[in-house]
């Protein structure tokens, strides 16, 4: 790519990113509805861990040290993973396919949309985060900070899929019910909600072939402030593989949609 | 070539592939299509829903890629060169493709920067717009609360914001109140006007017949016809007389008399009615009126109409049109 070209891209990735963020603006509800469920976690389960405390991969009176990072996780799946309903809309009547027949770069057409979707995220990241210090957290700035590009990875990952889906499907039956098959195992074999290392072998095994694991993994190990650790960079290496794969996927369909 | 088309095709083709109970078919929406759109006129595509017309402009709107063939547009490739079509024309699909969460001006704004425009630039081809297709009461509003006019208007505004040579208009005043139709024409002939060539679909006669230069009839994915609208219906060269009668026994019967009178195929019976072909019909008409009176067939009334362009679309497909368009 020339740099007038990728200057044209970026430029473009901008004013797509503008027009999502004034959408988000004049309704904001949703992105307060999607704040309600982590702080309903944050409220109404995580009490219960505590007397879990002790157990393995749950530390005594550190349980909090524990959820929160993998709430986080779980905020970026699904928070990320439900993005496609919007363009389902959008192809339906006719917005995407105005932007199609400009010149505009395909690409910035996606990314842009997937900018505004990261941004959202990380905002609600903080939120929850500082909400949950009075619970008992303690952070490590730094870790925190990289455990933000962690999240901002994950999102991409789930906002491409849903993309994705919503290109190919673009009906929003298929997509909720695709997205549901989806993300719930995903969730589940994650050990968001409570430490893998309770698990029996077979599903600790299983859960290896969950990308997102390694994403909690990484996103605890951060929490702590420990940087450099073996789990954070296999967390990392993983989680942008997919969301490189993901976004390829989503931009691929997008231009399938003219073939 | 003798003549210069700012749109010309070569054996256009389309096929898209379903997938029927795992079987994989082929649809062939457009078999094969080869025409040349003048500078500055109005071509009308007329046809019934699924006719191909929709899928032939989407190609030359660049978000459809021809199965096979060649298409120029503007002298550009439609295959090679999308990027310096996508420069070249404008199009207006038939759900529009207003963005509803924006304002219109935000819409328009937009629109003028994705064509390279700088803000300033975008900001000043907007409000040319606005002013042009009379939006200033409520283009700064969110274009979810436009009414459907409205909405049109922002939707032509959005399609022509590059100043394009070639403007594409998909069924461009399909479900429109009377009094949006008419101003829809009158801009589109304003374009004509300023010489910019207009390439729309239609299923409506009378906007095919009032409104272009240049009229291909579509059908199943093939043009069966093209030329002037007067042109077209001149080659008829006849008048359509439709007889009513109690019944289709009754007009089945007379059918089979007229037929052996005038020594005609170009007949057919619907129900209780009888349609008719025949050159110089007004003269035809008395001894219609006679033959039907000495066999004692009693019609309920008989009208004569001048042929239409839905008479053109019967005679190269032998259906009309207007039926076509209930169902």
């Amino acid at each position: 790519m020339t740099t007038g070209k990728s200057m044209k891209m970026l430029h473009e990735t901008r004013l797509m990113f503008v027009r999502s963020i004034q959408h988000t603006l004049r309704n904001p509800i949703w992105v307060v509805l999607s704040l309600v469920q982590p702080l309903l976690y944050l409220v109404l389960f995580m009490p219960l861990l505590k007397g879990l405390g002790g157990v393995p991969g749950l530390p005594q009176g550190k349980t909090v040290q524990v959820f929160i990072p993998g709430l986080l996780v779980m905020l970026a799946l699904f928070g990320s993973a439900f993005v496609g309903f919007g363009l389902v809309d959008e192809i339906r009547t006719g917005v995407i396919e105005r932007f199609l027949v400009t010149p505009c770069n395909r690409l910035a057409i996606l990314s842009g949309r997937i900018l505004k979707d990261v941004l959202v995220l990380l905002i609600q990241c903080v939120l929850i985060t500082v909400c949950a210090i009075p619970f008992g957290l303690s952070i490590s700035i730094v870790g925190f900070l990289v455990s933000l590009l962690l999240y901002t990875l994950i999102a991409i990952s789930m906002a491409s899929m849903s993309y994705a889906l919503a290109i190919t499907f673009r009906s929003e039956d298929t997509l909720a019910s695709t997205l549901n098959t989806i993300a719930l195992p995903v969730s589940l074999l994650s050990g968001i909600m409570l430490p893998l290392a309770l698990a029996p072998l077979w599903l600790r095994d299983l859960a290896k072939a969950n990308p997102f694991s390694y994403a909690v993994n990484a996103s605890r190990a951060l929490f702590s402030g420990d940087i450099f650790n073996a789990d954070v960079i296999k967390g990392f290496i993983i989680i942008a593989i997919l969301a490189v794969i993901l976004f390829s996927w989503s931009v691929r369909a997008l231009k399938r949609m003219i073939a | 070539m003798a003549e210069q088309f700012i749109i010309e095709t070569k054996d256009l083709k389309k096929n898209f592939v379903s997938k029927v109970k795992g079987k994989k078919k082929i649809v062939e929406a457009v078999k094969g299509i080869n025409l040349g759109v003048r500078k500055g006129e109005i071509y009308g595509f007329l046809g019934p829903n699924g006719a191909g017309k929709s899928t032939t402009q989407k190609m030359f709107a660049t978000i459809l890629l021809p199965t096979s063939g060649e298409a120029r547009i503007n002298g550009y490739d439609l295959v090679k060169q999308q990027q310096q079509i996508r420069q070249s024309i404008g199009y207006v699909s038939q759900s529009g493709g207003t963005d509803s969460m924006s304002t219109g001006i935000e819409n328009l704004v937009l629109q003028a920067q994705l064509y390279g425009l700088d803000v300033m630039t975008a900001k000043k081809r907007a409000a040319e717009f606005i002013e042009r297709f009379q939006m200033d009461s409520f283009a700064d509003r969110v274009a979810l609360s436009f009414s459907g006019g409205q909405k049109r208007r922002l939707d032509l505004a959005l399609g022509m914001i590059n100043h394009p040579q070639i403007l594409l208009l998909d069924e461009p005043t399909a479900g429109l109140d009377p009094q949006s139709r008419a101003y829809l024409w009158e801009e589109i002939r304003k374009l004509k006007k300023n010489g910019i060539t207009i390439l729309l679909t239609t299923h409506y006669l009378d906007e095919a017949d009032k409104l272009c230069n240049t009229v291909s009839i579509i059908d199943n994915g093939v043009i069966v016809a093209s030329g002037a609208p007067d042109k077209l219906k001149s080659d008829i060269g006849a008048d359509a007389i439709l007889l009513e009668f109690a019944d289709s026994q009754v007009a089945q019967g007379s059918k089979e008399m007229l037929e052996k009178e005038f020594q005609t195929n170009r007949i057919q019976v619907k129900g209780n009615t009888v349609l008719l072909y025949i050159s110089g019909g007004d003269r035809a008409l008395p001894s219609i009126l006679r033959l039907l009176d000495t066999n004692s067939l009693e019609a309920r009334s008989i009208s004569m109409s001048k042929p239409s362009l839905d008479d053109v679309f019967f005679k190269y497909t032998g259906r009309k049109l207007r039926e076509d368009d209930i169902g």
